[in-house]
């Protein structure tokens, strides 16, 4: 590392964060929900990108999102700000862009191992199972937990873009995955 | 009305093409003397009198090749492409505005070899455009190569030991992929051809006239067959109307052409369906 | 519809957005990926518009179909990604010759052949300039993000229209499948420019006149003017010719129309270059990590600016060398083996050092890289 690079430091008017998982658990779905939820309730800029290849059917699936009330120069993540790991591999893979301090959130069913002890840890896929009634709704728990830990969207705007995506008559059920994310998280920062 | 003597007959005759001849472009065509391309002209140019159209309203489109300079000398909307493809060039014509009658001049090396799957696909489109392939088993443009219906054993620039291939049948190929009217004539059944190009051009749907021509300067020369008169002849030798044909073996039929209307059929087309989900969805932003 | 205002967009989308704002009227391809949602956006949105869609046998069919349209009056284009477009280029070709308005979107992915098709990379920007054989003048743009994806497609029917001339958008992978929050121009807000038909009478109308700015009225199919389109060259009524005295002109035609006029065609960002003494040239995705580069790079001091390239073709030279003109070294950052850098090289003064950042693994050259190489040079 030179000198100029010593002095660079990534604008703290950027939030980025990463949603991560295996192909078919509905990531880039999730981060186009929070994407429109933003939109629709602010002014913020938001942009959206996806690794987008051979792993989209069945391997490692990531989007980012990064949110500004500037306009975004770079529209991929540089440091995360929050990593939402579903999968062990996924957790393991980029747990290093996780700037320190950053939040991590993980879905306790799948991942059994942790780089670190200070992470947020919910049964995402088991919650939208058992509780929620399906298993498609994880990442919509996943996503309440989110904006609940990180404040980064109102509920109100969250549920409306979740029932905006929604299939018709699945309505009931993301309403519930929202109730459940909130709670739970909510239980979570008290502890 | 006293009945017209010879000349004016003849001169009546020539007023016809005089008016669907394009003006300001001089003649002699490209096409060498007595070949079959005049008489196909001739067949389009009284098929479209007859109809009534207006020249305006009429686009003609070709590719590459002899037949494929037809639309330059006649003076209707002319869009002379690229090699196989006047096809696709004549679907965008006639998808972007349908009340256009779109005929399309074409070869047997355009259509079928290097526009083969543009054909196959507009036959299936069912699109409403009227294709006259001018069948003369042979290159004629780059010199005498061979074809896809060039028949087997036979000679070409590119056969020179005899055609190795088998040949297509462009009327059976076409019906077998979608053409709601498929039709089979030679230069010799002008006539014919005539009332045949006339029944496509006014089918809805896609429409194929397969005219059987003649390619003496390269076909004939290479193939012995003689010149243009006695190549004429042969085609009224081996050819065979459809109801006759209906009653033959295919022994009996080896090496004649079945000539006539082989096939129609009553159904939907392409831009009709696409425009009635136009208006089904009008105004829904 | 209020809820157009503030919208999240997918690039491919974007496409469609800025073509149908321009009069987008008709769409014909071939679905290839990374350009396929442009297709399927149009395949849904034209027939609400009464425009047309039309999913062709091949891409070859798909510019042939393109073409058609437009001489009957549509507006049109197709989208495509480089096999798709390596396939299109002798019916381009046909486009530039016949002088036929219409807009190829090309979406880059890794190459050559079937390459990286769900990867990124510019390695098409030569190809948009030199891909039909012979010789003709090309228009190409580069759209950056989202929100200039929608007004550089708006642009690029606009200089179809002007120019008489197929335009290609350099899209590439990232923006394609990126969404933004953007906000739609509002109707009006952009003009947009259609082809100037003829005022004569078709007795009186030579389809290839030498009009003063070299542009001819051009009539749709079925307006009572019959004439010749043909890609052989041809005088100015459309007829075949074989003159030299005929071929020169019609060349020059195809070259001086745009050029005499490439003012026209310039359009360039510039971001922090009044003091800059190290400039980044950029285009497409790659100028937004220069654009965040040259941000950090400022915060610590250094002097840094950027020239995002909007208008690739015609390369705007004088420009180019206007804005560089003060510094002493210029990075030129392209996600392909150099292809812009030859441009720039060419029209650069040999005082001014060029640097050059490639890369072609499939991934975006990330604004880290561009703080490494501006260290290295500094």
């Amino acid at each position: 590392m030179g000198a100029l690079l010593d002095k660079i430091e990534i604008p703290s008017d950027r939030f980025e964060l990463r949603l991560s998982g295996s192909g078919g658990q509905g990531m880039i779905l999730a981060s186009v929900i929070l994407s429109e939820a933003i939109g629709a309730s602010d002014q913020r800029n938001v942009t959206q990108t996806q690794s987008y290849g051979p792993e989209a059917r069945g391997g490692a699936s990531k989007s980012d999102v990064v949110i500004s009330p500037n306009e975004i120069y770079y529209p991929k993540a540089m440091q995360l700000d929050m990593l939402l790991a579903m999968t062990q591999e996924s957790l393991d893979s980029y747990f290093p862009n996780l700037k320190e301090g950053g939040t991590l959130v993980v879905d306790t069913t799948l991942v059994t191992e942790f780089p670190t002890d200070n992470y947020y840890g919910l049964p995402f896929t088991q919650l939208a199972r058992e509780d929620a009634g399906h298993i498609m709704v994880a990442n919509v728990i996943a996503l309440a937990a989110i904006a609940q830990l990180t404040g980064i969207v109102s509920r109100e705007a969250l549920t409306n873009a979740v029932l905006k995506r929604a299939p018709r008559g699945t309505e009931e059920k993301n309403k519930k995955a929202i109730d459940i994310g909130f709670t739970e998280a909510a239980k979570l920062k008290k502890g | 009305m006293a009945t017209a003597t010879t000349s004016e007959k003849a001169k009546q005759k020539s007023d016809i093409f005089l008016k669907y001849l394009r003006p300001r472009k001089g003649m002699p065509s490209v096409w060498c003397a007595g070949c079959g391309n005049g008489i196909v002209m001739t067949a389009i140019i009284r098929a479209i009198d007859k109809l009534g159209l207006s020249k305006d309203n009429i686009v003609m489109v070709s590719g590459i090749g002899c037949s494929s300079r037809m639309p330059i000398y006649l003076d209707f909307n002319a869009l002379h492409t690229t090699h196989g493809r006047a096809l696709p060039f004549a679907t965008g014509v006639k998808f972007a505005r349908p009340d256009l009658k779109v005929i399309v001049v074409t070869g047997d090396g355009d259509a079928l070899a290097i526009g083969g799957n543009h054909f196959i696909h507009a036959c299936r489109r069912n699109i409403d455009i009227t294709a006259i392939l001018i069948n003369n088993n042979i290159y004629g443009m780059t010199g005498g190569q061979g074809s896809p219906t060039t028949p087997s054993a036979a000679f070409s620039t590119t056969t020179p030991y005899g055609n190795a291939e088998k040949h297509f049948d462009p009327s059976a190929l076409a019906a077998a992929s979608g053409a709601s009217y498929v039709a089979r004539s030679t230069v010799y059944h002008a006539t014919a051809m005539e009332k045949l190009i006339g029944e496509a051009i006014s089918h809805r749907g896609f429409s194929l006239v397969e005219a059987v021509s003649n390619c003496h300067t390269y076909y004939g020369r290479l193939n012995r067959q003689g010149d243009p008169v006695t190549m004429i002849n042969s085609f009224k030798e081996k050819s065979v109307q459809v109801t006759k044909a209906k009653k033959m073996s295919p022994e009996e039929l080896k090496g004649k052409i079945v000539i006539g209307k082989l096939h129609e059929v009553d159904t939907t087309e392409f831009c009709d369906v696409y425009q009635s989900t136009v208006d089904r969805l009008d105004g829904r932003k | 519809m209020a809820d157009r205002k503030r919208v999240l967009v997918m690039g491919n989308h974007a496409v469609v957005e800025g073509a149908i704002y321009a009069g987008l009227n008709f769409y014909a391809g071939y679905p290839i990926t990374p350009s396929t949602e442009v297709a399927e956006g149009c395949a849904r949105e034209l027939p609400k518009i009464g425009g047309r869609f039309i999913q062709m046998e091949d891409e070859i069919g798909s510019i042939a179909a393109v073409v058609g349209s437009s001489v009957a009056g549509a507006k049109s284009m197709t989208a495509t990604s480089g096999p798709g477009y390596s396939l299109m280029l002798e019916n381009i070709g046909y486009a530039y010759m016949t002088e036929v308005p219409l807009v190829v979107c090309n979406v880059q992915r890794g190459g050559p052949s079937t390459g990286l098709p769900t990867k990124v990379s510019q390695a098409d920007t030569m190809q948009a300039k030199w891909g039909p054989h012979g010789d003709y003048t090309a228009i190409a743009v580069a759209p950056s993000t989202i929100e200039d994806t929608v007004t550089e497609t708006i642009r690029a029917f606009n200089l179809a229209e002007r120019f008489r001339t197929p335009v290609t958008i350099l899209l590439d992978e990232v923006i394609a499948h990126s969404r933004a929050i953007i906000n739609l121009p509002e109707p009006g807000e952009i003009d947009i420019y259609n082809r100037v038909k003829p005022t004569c009478s078709p007795e009186e109308f030579i389809p290839f006149e030498m009009t003063e700015n070299l542009v001819s009225a051009m009539p749709a199919y079925g307006e009572g003017y019959r004439y010749v389109v043909t890609g052989l060259t041809h005088d100015p009524m459309g007829f075949t010719t074989n003159k030299p005295s005929e071929i020169f002109p019609k060349l020059d035609k195809l070259r001086n129309k745009i050029m005499n006029y490439r003012e026209e065609t310039v359009k360039i960002r510039t971001e922090q270059m009044e003091d800059a003494e190290i400039a980044f040239v950029a285009y497409g995705s790659v100028s937004r990590a220069a654009l965040q580069a040259v941000d950090l790079a400022r915060k610590a001091g250094v002097k840094v600016g950027m020239v995002q390239l909007y208008t690739i073709w015609p390369f705007p030279e004088k420009q180019v060398k206007e804005l560089c003109a003060n510094c002493r070294k210029v990075i030129v950052g392209e996600l392909n083996m150099g292809q812009i850098v030859h441009e720039v090289r060419r029209v650069l003064p040999g005082d001014i050092e060029i640097h050059t950042l490639q890369r072609y693994d499939g991934e975006i050259l990330t604004p880290l890289q561009l703080l490494e190489k501006l260290e290295e040079v500094l």
